[in-house]
């Protein structure tokens, strides 16, 4: 069922694992009918290393985000966070490695409304006990990092969906964590600015960071090195990205075709 | 993260929300100040009528038209069927003998005219001993004498503020005055007094009761007081009024004392009291349900703040603590403007009616209204704050 599955392995031989699900399920009980998210997925993800999880909607991918990510608690399994298992954690703790080592993009955004975009980036680092100053330093560079140096001030029903997105970003990388999980960064935006969102990912995977993205775009998933696909819960393949697409030579290429028309 | 951030955090995420801080706040602020305000109007003419009784002097029996005991808390007025007239004051004078005073009072709105100046007064009249029960402090002039109670003479002499409203630059003594539609002279103008048992004293007229009688066009008087010698005769004296009126108005009538008539009078105003506390009560309520309505509304919207900040990190302290800042600051500023504006009110209002504070509504409206906010405000985050950031992103 899982094909590749050697070539995947040996990937991760000279290279730490960070993030590994081990026979995770989620399982919703809805008026006494069962709904199977997740039916026992293995997965191991390597430090440093870029993943596209593809699928068919409903096929379980962001249930299985929400669980690496420690937002949710798988059924059945165990999830572990840089060799620890994270099962036996108190929701406290749970809080402290959500804060310091992953940074979460949701498809949803999910910013705080009525809130600037600086504030909302500021939000992880004011959890993470850092000073006020430090704090606004480092909010306006990682908005800068994602083009929304000239943005702090507004309001997220003031920005785009494209902008939204990005402050999304700049708040998943805004503590420098370890791992970035990003679920459908690209679904609500056009092709530039979702190459765009790809080249800032891809940035952060060359500076040794562990992405992870879901995508519903075959394009969007060859900028990862590994793809696994999902189908009604289960991880029905795997592949390695034999001509990785660099997001910033397609921006490149894309620039110099709109300046000839 | 300390406690300064969890202030700062509140304080943007109030500021962040401010239509909801302002309802909330002003759930707050309606119900302290309403319960402040009524039960400061009750408790001021509690007071205010039971300490212009008391002021009387421990001496007076008042004798009612009507029975009073089975009409129950209704008061005077409930099953009238026969008035007194002079006569039966009289016959009480004499009967009492020459130490004890009696007399007969009147008492009945009417216009009072100067030139184009109009007002609605309260005529209060008696016979010449009124100063005797009426406590009558002449800042000129004089009251009305025996001769003029006889020859029923139209002579008036005007509360403190009907004289500044009449004759706000001159002298009143000797001038006429028109009372509903009659010529009368003023012959004295007393000192402001606040209000009394018969209402606002400043706001009344006075003249002799026959005259007030032909004014009104009726033979009628309203109640008759008896002042005793000596005030350990005051049941004696009430015993043998009851007698003299008994063959007369058999059961139609009801004489008490001071004492009693203080006691009476405290029962009906501590209905009044209590009426008003539960308006207040009501108000207190309705301002809860709105405090609850903002809170429970924006529980879907706070439990997706709660998921989002979960989701970056907060623990559930930082959560917990943000939600009871937010609370308490919301449900203390409304207190504090609402015992403010409920403070200004009543001193606004003692203008027109007495008032006066009382530290247990306060204390009680305050403490009410701050728990239904800080409870609305922290239950539902306390629950949200438990769930995974997953449950509370996507609460709807
Ligand atoms: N809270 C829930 N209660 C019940 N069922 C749920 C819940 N969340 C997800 N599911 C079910 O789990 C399955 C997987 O959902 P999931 O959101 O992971 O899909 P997905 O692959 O991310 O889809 P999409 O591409 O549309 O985002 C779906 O069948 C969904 O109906
Ligand atoms: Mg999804």
């Amino acid at each position: 069922m899982v094909e590749n599955n050697d070539s995947v392995a040996a990937m991760c031989l000279d290279a730490r694992v960070v993030l590994e699900a081990r026979d995770v399920s989620k399982c919703y009980t809805l008026d006494e009918i069962e709904v199977h998210a997740l039916r026992g997925v293995d997965l191991q993800i390597c430090e440093g290393q870029m993943l596209s999880i593809m699928g068919p909607s409903g096929s379980g991918k962001s249930t299985l985000m929400h669980i690496i990510g420690l937002l949710d608690h798988p059924s059945n399994g165990s999830v572990t966070v840089e060799g620890e298992d994270v099962s036996d954690m108190e929701p406290n703790e749970l809080a402290a490695v959500r804060n310091q080592r992953i940074g979460f993009v949701f498809q949803a955004f999910n910013l705080l409304a009525r809130t600037s975009a600086q504030a909302n980036v500021e939000l992880p680092l004011i959890y993470s006990g850092l000073g006020g100053a430090e704090r606004a330093r480092k909010a306006r560079e990682a908005l800068e990092r994602v083009g929304l140096g000239d943005r702090l001030g507004h309001l997220p029903s003031q920005l785009s969906g494209g902008q939204q997105q990005r402050v999304a970003i700049a708040r998943a990388l805004v503590t420098e964590p370890s791992i970035v999980l990003a679920d459908e960064p690209t679904g609500n935006l056009d092709s530039r600015s979702g190459m765009e969102v790809m080249q800032i990912l891809q940035d952060l995977n060359d500076q040794g960071i562990t992405v992870v993205l879901v995508t519903h775009d075959p394009l969007v998933a060859k900028h990862a090195r590994r793809v696994v696909h999902l189908a009604d819960g289960r991880i029905v393949e795997e592949e390695i990205v034999k001509e990785r697409y660099i997001a910033r030579d397609r921006l490149a290429a894309l620039s110099t075709e709109e300046a000839h028309r | 993260m300390n406690i300064f951030e969890s202030f700062r955090i509140a304080l943007r995420a109030l500021n962040a929300n401010k239509v909801r801080s302002i309802l909330t706040m002003l759930g707050v602020i309606i119900g302290v100040a309403a319960v402040i305000l009524l039960v400061a109007i009750g408790t001021g003419v509690q007071k205010e009528v039971t300490g212009s009784i008391e002021g009387l002097g421990s001496n007076l029996v008042f004798a009612f038209p009507g029975n009073i005991e089975e009409s129950g808390a209704g008061g005077p007025g409930g099953t009238i069927t026969k008035q007194f007239t002079i006569e039966d004051a009289d016959l009480i004078d004499r009967r009492l003998g020459p130490d004890e005073i009696v007399v007969p009072v009147i008492q009945a709105a009417a216009t009072l005219k100067v030139g184009n100046r109009e007002m609605r007064t309260t005529v209060a009249a008696g016979n010449e001993y009124s100063g005797e029960v009426f406590a009558a402090d002449y800042v000129d002039g004089r009251g009305y004498r025996r001769s003029e109670v006889q020859a029923a003479s139209r002579v008036v002499i005007l509360g403190s503020r009907v004289r500044d409203q009449l004759f706000p630059l001159r002298d009143p003594i000797g001038e006429t005055v028109d009372v509903n539609g009659q010529r009368f002279t003023v012959i004295g103008h007393v000192a402001s007094q606040g209000g009394s048992l018969t209402g606002d004293q400043d706001n009344q007229v006075f003249m002799p009761v026959t005259t007030a009688q032909r004014l009104l066009g009726t033979t009628d008087i309203s109640i008759i007081i008896i002042k005793a010698a000596d005030p350990e005769n005051v049941n004696s004296v009430q015993a043998q009024v009851e007698r003299i009126l008994k063959p007369r108005f058999g059961e139609e009538f009801s004489v008490f004392t001071q004492a009693q008539t203080l006691g009476i009078l405290s029962d009906l105003l501590g209905t009044l009291t209590v009426m008003l506390a539960g308006i207040a009560g009501i108000s207190l309520l309705v301002g809860g349900i709105g405090i609850m309505n903002i809170m429970l509304v924006s529980v879907s919207e706070r439990t997706r703040e709660i998921g989002i900040r979960k989701a970056v990190g907060a623990k559930t302290y930082d959560i917990l603590s943000q939600f009871v800042i937010e609370a308490v600051m919301l449900s203390v500023a409304g207190g504090v403007i609402g015992i403010v504006l409920g403070w200004v009110g009543s001193a606004a209002l003692s203008t027109v009616v007495p008032t006066e504070i009382t530290p247990w509504a306060v204390a009680l409206a305050f403490l009410f209204s701050a728990g239904v906010g800080i409870f609305f405000g922290v239950y539902p985050a306390y629950r949200a704050s438990r769930l995974d950031p997953i449950e509370a992103l996507r609460y709807e």
